[in-house]
């Protein structure tokens, strides 16, 4: 028989063990809980339309992530969408002209954000906004655009822009 | 042919009297539950056998499980080019299903065994006979302590469980095959809802209600002898597993 001590200890370490399990469970595997977080910058950008954009989603450059989506809100005076991006410190000379896309991981897989990089020499600033920013492109727009054949004639203002990679 | 009908009622009649008598043995308890809270000691000490003692085999366990989900999710998911689904795939399943059915599974074999056969070893051996004798509520003395610390200890096992299987499965997904860390978790938050969770820690209260009593029960009234205390364990064991995944059934019909 183990001495009373070593049983009290034991218990109390496992029972610490289990409550920190829920804990983390409560907290950090859903939506309502608070991320750990680390020495950063914030970006905002204004998109159009987000498409399938969640908080959490990465932000890369050239394909490295850099950084998350920290929160998405609707802007009721633009009519945008306001997302403010949490990038890591390490990538602080990011040029302030550089835009801002949402991209899609695979054909059905997550939505990201994309900065491509612009040509100025002075880099963005803590919590500046993104001038240029591309919506993500939906892909129900460009199909009912194709099946009504009105994506060439009307190349108007609620076209989705393409990815920037076709505009270069 | 009529012997054989008559065989399977008979049988069929000693399944009613078990069911019958596990219900008056469940009812007893409950009846001594409030007053066997008001000692603490023995609870504690047996929070310690089931829960503190089965954490070694839980974690690892939880640890390939989780490693496996991994693997299998991430081989299914490239197929439709989604493996950023990964964490919410491998989260839900566990939540729901895996975390309460396999610690439950776990439980019955680790804790729920060693359980019945210390009983049926103190009724083998007339520890239980001598405690009557004195005058001492052996169901307040030692089965109850051994059910409640079966109860306390399973949710417990079960959160624990699902965390460390995570972690394999994060192991596995991100570290070997690449897939985005911060996607493995966003797309797991962004799926995620309490109401999970809860099932999962409901599921295995329930379970841990049932695996604890079944094997207290086998080894309180285990047959008194070397043969009999076996049989009490492979029993509880095995009506463990089967209640176990007949209550999921209804736990999940009834939640989802």
């Amino acid at each position: 028989m183990r001495s009373t001590r070593t049983i009290d200890i034991s218990t109390g370490l496992f029972v610490l063990l289990g409550f920190a399990a829920i804990l983390f469970m409560v907290t950090q595997i859903t939506n309502r809980g608070y991320s750990l977080k680390s020495d950063s910058y914030r970006l905002t950008a204004s998109f159009e339309n987000i498409g399938g954009l969640k908080t959490g989603a990465p932000v890369s450059m050239a394909g490295v992530t850099i950084g998350r989506v920290e929160d998405i809100q609707y802007d009721m005076q633009l009519y945008k969408a306001i997302v403010t991006m949490r990038i890591s410190d390490k990538y602080r000379a990011i040029p302030n002209d550089s835009d801002a896309s949402i991209y899609t991981a695979g054909l059905l897989g997550g939505q990201y954000i994309g900065l491509t990089p612009g040509g100025s020499d002075v880099p963005y600033k803590d919590g500046e906004q993104v001038i240029m920013a591309n919506d993500a492109i939906v892909l129900e727009n460009l199909i009912s655009k194709y099946l009504f054949n009105s994506a060439a004639t009307k190349p108007g203002e609620s076209t989705p822009a393409p990815a920037p990679a076709a505009q270069e | 042919m009529i012997t054989i009908l008559r065989e399977f009622v008979q049988s069929f009649l000693t399944f009613l009297e078990r069911v019958g008598l596990l219900v008056r043995f469940a009812l007893r308890l409950a009846a001594i539950l409030p007053t066997g809270m008001l000692r603490p000691r023995p609870i504690i000490e047996q929070v310690y056998n089931t829960g503190a003692m089965s954490l070694v085999i839980i974690m690892t366990c939880g640890l390939f499980i989780g490693m496996v989900l991994g693997l299998q999710g991430y081989d299914l998911l490239t197929r439709f080019g989604s493996e950023e689904y990964l964490g919410t795939a491998t989260a839900i399943s566990l939540l729901r299903e895996l975390g309460p059915v396999v610690t439950a599974l776990l439980f019955a074999g680790r804790a729920g065994t060693a359980l019945a056969a210390e009983l049926g070893l103190m009724r083998a051996t007339d520890q239980i006979a001598a405690m009557e004798i004195m005058a001492v509520d052996p169901m307040r003395r030692v089965v109850l302590p051994r059910f409640l610390g079966g109860v306390i200890a399973m949710p417990l096992l079960v959160s624990i469980f699902i965390v460390v299987a995570l972690f394999g499965a994060q192991l596995v997904g991100v570290e070997f095959f690449g897939v985005d860390s911060g996607s493995y978790w966003s797309q797991m938050r962004s799926a995620v809802e309490l109401s999970d969770i809860r099932e999962g820690l409901v599921k295995g209260l329930v379970f841990g209600v049932a695996c604890s009593l079944i094997a207290v029960y086998e080894g309180y009234n285990a047959v008194p002898t070397a043969e009999g205390v076996g049989r009490a364990t492979t029993r509880t064991v095995v009506i463990s597993a089967v209640v176990t995944l007949i209550l999921d059934y209804i736990l999940t019909a009834l939640m989802l």
